[in-house]
């Protein structure tokens, strides 16, 4: 299956892009989306993708800083997004080695159950602590958030793709 | 002889360790901050951090809006200032009226001797956006601290009460809409002066007043009005109507539901009040004073303090 998708040798990832990427979610989270129900978590999509594709470089401890500066920017109990991030993170550094294996749409169906199941999580927490259940178009959120995984590793990936020089009469 | 393994295999505490580690850290701020409100400080430094970017993330909705605005269109521009107009000229003299009225109330006061009600001075906001919050009814609006806007205002729009402001930024603030699950509002009947407490119940449209007796004299399309016991809102704001009364033999509390009367979700702008709550001190605990000479001394030093 691996044979006919083209195979890239990726150079080794820079910190500061990881650093910038989360930054943009974080930014993109911050955007007021119209239907505010339906904008996915940028910042949980990337916390996956990074405890994926590096999971020495990304963990527990990035995605609870996420979090926390997640949850003190959109005012919610500080903690939540915190707790939540960092079992995400968890499960996605438990299924790295098994996400990679599979194509890039076979991946977003991993991503999904991740993402909803951090979505379950983060509602627990707030029915903990007194809310009521919003409605179930709280899991469309997170269905969405995956079907944007090829595109999100599309890009996250472009920095590693570029080759290191440049040469045009180079057979590969 | 040493038996630590190569650096190349050191990969820190276990996954299972760091979870429970980063789970547990959570879970601690939680309670603090749900239960105690100890996290404030925390909160108001990585907001520091965060700002930055909710600022940036902001941008492409303004730049939307005033493209929007730079293509409405005249006619359009037209009509709405002669609507305006006339509401300004039927609000002028509706608010000229109001003038005397107040006058010969604080007249009246001041011949009773009663405490005159302090005037209320209002920052007009827009409203940016609902908070992204999906379990709470919030909104953000476009005046924060450097405006004036201070914790616990409360916020109304051209008809009655919206809500309360519950966190401020430099620039923008979060107005938590009497709709929230958390909020409370004190209010009187209109009609009779009945003094109750009206809750928000989390959905759109909805208010509750819990804990009145199943005979309370309410009904439903009576007008609710704030009470200002609370010393936060100003008395008299409209609130609700009374839309729906359950009285229901086996519980000893009737269920009465009100539908807002402002447009709480509705709506672009509103007036952040600047209320100066009248520094009403609690009366004083029974304590037993020891020696009554020092007890005299202390009185009118805290009332200097009061009166200020």
């Amino acid at each position: 299956m691996g044979a006919e998708r083209p195979q890239y040798i990726l150079q080794p990832v820079r910190v500061g892009w990881i650093v910038a990427s989360f930054a943009v979610s974080l930014m993109l989270n911050f955007v007021p989306w119209q239907p505010a129900a339906l904008a996915p978590d940028f910042v949980a999509m990337t916390l996956a993708f990074w405890c994926v594709r590096q999971p020495r470089l990304v963990g527990l401890g990035a995605g609870w800083f996420m979090g926390l500066l997640n949850d003190a920017g959109s005012g919610v109990l500080l903690g939540q997004h915190a707790l939540v991030y960092a079992l995400l993170a968890f499960g996605a550094i438990t299924l790295s080695r098994r996400i990679l294996w599979f194509s890039v749409w076979a991946q977003a169906l991993h991503v999904a159950v991740l993402l909803v199941l951090a979505q379950a999580i983060g509602l627990l927490v707030r029915v903990a602590a007194g809310a009521e259940f919003p409605g179930w178009s709280l899991f469309a959120a997170p269905l969405i958030g995956a079907a944007l995984w090829p595109a999100l590793s599309f890009v996250l990936l472009v920095p590693q793709r570029r080759p290191v020089e440049v040469d045009e009469t180079r057979p590969i | 002889m040493e038996h630590t393994p190569p650096p190349f295999f050191k990969r820190g505490p276990a996954p299972l360790v760091r979870l429970a580690f980063f789970a547990s850290l959570s879970l601690a701020l939680l309670v603090l901050d749900a239960r105690f409100r100890y996290a404030e400080t925390l909160r108001q430094s990585l907001t520091l951090l965060a700002q930055p970017l909710q600022e940036i993330a902001m941008l492409p909705g303004a730049f939307a809006e005033r493209i929007a605005a730079y293509f409405s269109s005249q006619v359009q521009l037209n009509e709405e200032n002669a609507a305006l107009r006339r509401r300004l000229v039927e609000a002028s003299t509706s608010a000229q009226r109001l003038q005397a009225a107040l006058a010969e109330s604080e007249q009246l006061k001041r011949l009773e001797g009663a405490a005159q009600r302090r005037r209320t001075r209002g920052v007009a906001a827009e409203i940016l956006y609902n908070a992204r919050d999906p379990y709470a009814r919030k909104v953000i609006v476009d005046r924060g601290t450097q405006h004036g806007v201070r914790l616990g205002s409360p916020v109304v729009d051209e008809i009655g009460v919206v809500g309360q402001v519950t966190r401020t930024h430099g620039a923008a603030s979060e107005v938590t809409l009497l709709i929230d699950k958390d909020q409370a509002i004190p209010v009187q009947v209109a009609r009779n002066g009945l003094r109750a407490v009206a809750f928000g119940t989390g959905v759109s449209g909805q208010l509750e007043l819990r804990y009145m007796a199943s005979n309370a004299e309410i009904e439903a399309g009576d007008r609710l009005v704030t009470s200002g016991l609370d010393g936060v809102y100003p008395p008299g704001l409209a609130v609700a109507t009374v839309s729906r009364v359950e009285r229901d033999a086996a519980s000893s509390f009737a269920r009465i539901l009100c539908q807002p009367a402002a447009g709480v979700e509705r709506g672009r702008y509103v007036l952040i009040l600047e209320t100066e709550t009248r520094a009403v001190s609690n009366p004083e605990t029974a304590t037993p004073e020891r020696e009554p000479g020092a007890g005299k001394s202390r009185r009118p030093r805290k009332k200097a303090a009061d009166g200020r």
